[in-house]
């Protein structure tokens, strides 16, 4: 009872409190909810609460298919949260283009963000008709070869450092009863994974063929061809793969279970949190080890449209907080991904994530599937992935020749 | 009241069907294009996975929950003790949502802490019972829990028609020395018409409807083999951004419907006097 009455009191309190200091609560929507993910959002959190708001997390978990429906629903809805995540891309271009989403070019021309921002693709991809719409807070690449040194050791073979390698060692991990692939049933995972085989398999210039020109001549063929056979080998390594969620997979790894996972730099903030050190119990092999290069992509959030005077205050502030350089690090470093500043220390980063401040530095980079391809395109790849990936008996010939009349309807 | 009904159903259904023939992506737009989704949708594979899908659920779930909700009401029928126990028991399974049917079952169905595992603890090393990650047989996984779920209630529904049932009529088929199963069959049965009739529909509806136990328990995998149709209109609609392409597929649902409504209600209900 008395714990009751404290709680009630302290309740009291808050609203009070809230509407002396004119604090406000804003809610932030984002599908983050991984270990590492969540250990990310809270710097934000952190910071944000520190300029006297308060954010109201809207987590909503089971990744970026099941959480888009649900902002989008809510936006067009008419029940708008304060801000949300998309992917950078063209996953909100139609909310922007409805007039949905809050322009923020005011806040961007006085904090120079056209400036700061790095790579400039970042920027033009938050700016529709020179106006600014979203807030670029991280770089992800998804072209990464995550091995586990305990794996490869159990099998006595010396951990590979390409992905020919990592194929040719297979038949000892399995040996040795590990899985040699670590792979999430999900779609958006087969996919992903088929994605980041294109450009280390076939090179940047077929891949940006593919996605960028559509060019369904270039997809059915023999350079494709290539990449689906290795696809082949790779839903092989797979087979015994039996989780549903990318952490799952990444734990497989972590734990020794698995020999390797292709998947994105965010794996790393699983890593982190479980206590392993880069170079020592795990490696990184960008672009397979195979064509070191990084798609640039990543999370940017959007502001909806807001009645409240005093919310859209809040999202200036939250806009200026998630580019502030103290919290892009705070952020990154958790997150597993870099900084979307050029101008703040990284001191502090690992091995995995120097490599990619390299690549990056060098330029070598393309940009991300979701930037390119509408949803509804990527969607299509998801179904044919998800299919190819867990039906031994569909050939790679038919799979290309389906993949080639997607690329041939896409817009 | 018929405002509503108008507004909602009819004005809700024709809308639906009208943007289903324009390229809407993420919100509704009339800019027409014939019938290319449809054209797109029927050249799917995921979709006509997914029909193919539905029809067999959708014909064992039929006759199996039909078969085994009578037999377990006629059971029950015949003046057991605790019978209100196990009625309990039996219709228990229904007051849980098929999101928590999906997941349990997930669990009891997962090679390594479910049904196979036990068996295997058991001593039988080579029992291989593993529905949910097999392409073949994964329909199967759906089908018992779905039955789990469902079978309760249809029991309920045949019990009240079974009750329904006038003494005088088992005393009649007693003193002719009819066998207790030829009553059951040609006498109780026929009797039973419209228990039947209301069953099959509150079934059947829940068949073309299926989603959230396939979304729980297996998401539609492995690959393609638990697809359903309204899973396909959800995640065109809505995760793809795709809504001309959702409309075309939930017409098609709604036309399947229509198909095997309308003939039916004409004999059903069109023909009244036939039988009095």
């Amino acid at each position: 009872m008395k714990i009751l009455k404290a709680l009630l009191a302290g309740s009291a309190m808050l609203l009070c409190g809230g509407s002396v200091a004119s604090a406000t609560d804003l809610e932030v929507t984002h599908w983050w909810t991984s270990g590492g993910e969540s250990a990310a959002v809270a710097e934000f959190a952190k910071a944000f609460n520190a300029t006297g708001n308060h954010w109201v997390d809207g987590a909503i978990a089971g990744g970026g298919n099941t959480a888009r429906p649900v902002f989008v629903s809510r936006i067009t809805g008419g029940d708008p949260m304060g801000a949300t995540m998309f992917n950078q891309g063209r996953q909100a271009e139609e909310l922007v283009e409805a007039g949905l989403m809050r322009d923020l070019t005011d806040i961007a021309t006085k904090e120079k963000w056209s400036e700061v921002i790095r790579p400039k693709s970042l920027y033009d991809g938050c700016t529709v008709d020179g106006k600014v719409y979203c807030v670029p807070v991280n770089i992800h690449s998804w072209q990464w070869l995550w091995l586990s040194h305990k794996a490869f050791e159990d099998a006595g073979v010396p951990v590979p450092t390409n992905w020919d390698e990592f194929v040719a060692a297979a038949p000892a991990l399995e040996k040795a009863g590990k899985i040699p692939l670590a792979l999430g049933r999900q779609a958006w995972q087969t996919t992903g994974a088929f994605n980041v085989l294109i450009p280390a398999i076939a090179g940047k210039e077929t891949y940006l063929k593919v996605y960028r020109d559509h060019d369904a001549e270039v997809a059915a063929g023999p350079e494709i061809a290539k990449v689906f056979k290795a696809a082949d080998e790779a839903r092989k390594l797979a087979a015994k793969s039996n989780v549903q969620d990318w952490n799952q997979a990444t734990n497989l790894v972590i734990t020794g279970q698995a020999g390797g996972q292709i998947m994105g730099d965010w794996a790393q903030g699983e890593f982190q949190v479980a206590g392993q050190v880069a170079g020592k119990d795990y490696s990184c092999l960008p672009g397979l080890g195979v064509n070191a290069l990084i798609s640039v992509g990543g999370d940017a959030f959007y502001f909806p449209k807001l009645s409240d005077p005093e919310k859209s205050k809040a999202q200036e502030v939250l806009a200026s907080t998630m580019l502030n350089p103290k919290t892009q690090v705070a952020f990154n470093l958790k997150k597993g991904s870099v900084p979307v500043r050029g101008d703040v220390d990284l001191a502090a980063a690992n091995d995995c994530m120097k490599k990619g401040l390299q690549i990056l530095a060098d330029g070598n980079t393309i940009p991300d599937p979701p930037k390119l391809n509408t949803e509804d395109t990527n969607n299509q790849l998801n179904d044919l992935f998800v299919e190819f990936f867990s039906t031994p008996s569909m050939t790679p010939e038919d799979a290309q020749k389906r993949y080639a009349e997607i690329i041939a309807s896409a817009d | 009241m018929i405002f509503t009904a108008l507004v909602v159903f009819l004005g809700g259904t024709i809308w639906t069907i009208v943007y289903s023939f324009t390229n809407s992506k993420l919100l509704p737009r009339l800019r027409f294009v014939g019938l290319d989704q449809y054209d797109r949708l029927w050249s799917t594979p995921r979709w006509l996975a997914s029909i193919e899908n539905l029809f067999i659920y959708g014909i064992l779930s039929l006759i199996l929950s039909l078969l085994i909700g009578f037999i377990l009401a006629a059971l029950l029928d015949q003046k057991i003790r605790f019978e209100d126990t196990f009625r309990t028991i039996f219709l228990y399974p229904f007051a849980l949502s098929f999101i928590v049917t999906g997941l349990v079952w997930q669990w009891l169905l997962n090679p390594d802490f479910g049904v196979q595992s036990v068996v295997r603890s058991l001593g039988w090393d080579s029992f291989t019972f593993n529905p949910l990650y097999d392409q073949r047989i994964v329909i199967y996984g759906l089908l018992i829990a779905g039955l789990w779920q469902g079978t309760g209630l249809v029991m309920c529904l045949m019990l009240a028609g079974l009750r329904g049932i006038d003494e005088d009529i088992w005393k009649a088929a007693r003193v002719d020395g009819i066998p207790m199963w030829k009553t059951y069959l040609f006498i109780v049965v026929p009797m039973m018409r419209p228990v039947f009739i209301t069953t099959l529909v509150i079934i059947a509806s829940g068949i073309v409807r299926l989603y959230d136990l396939v979304v729980a328990q297996t998401s539609g995998g492995p690959g393609h083999a638990s697809e359903v149709p309204a899973k396909y209109v959800y995640d065109y609609m809505f995760a793809a951004q795709n809504l001309g392409q959702g409309f075309a597929a939930s017409t098609m649902m709604l036309l399947s419907v229509v198909i095997v409504v309308v003939p039916w209600a004409y004999l059903e209900f069109g023909g009244r006097d036939r039988r009095v």
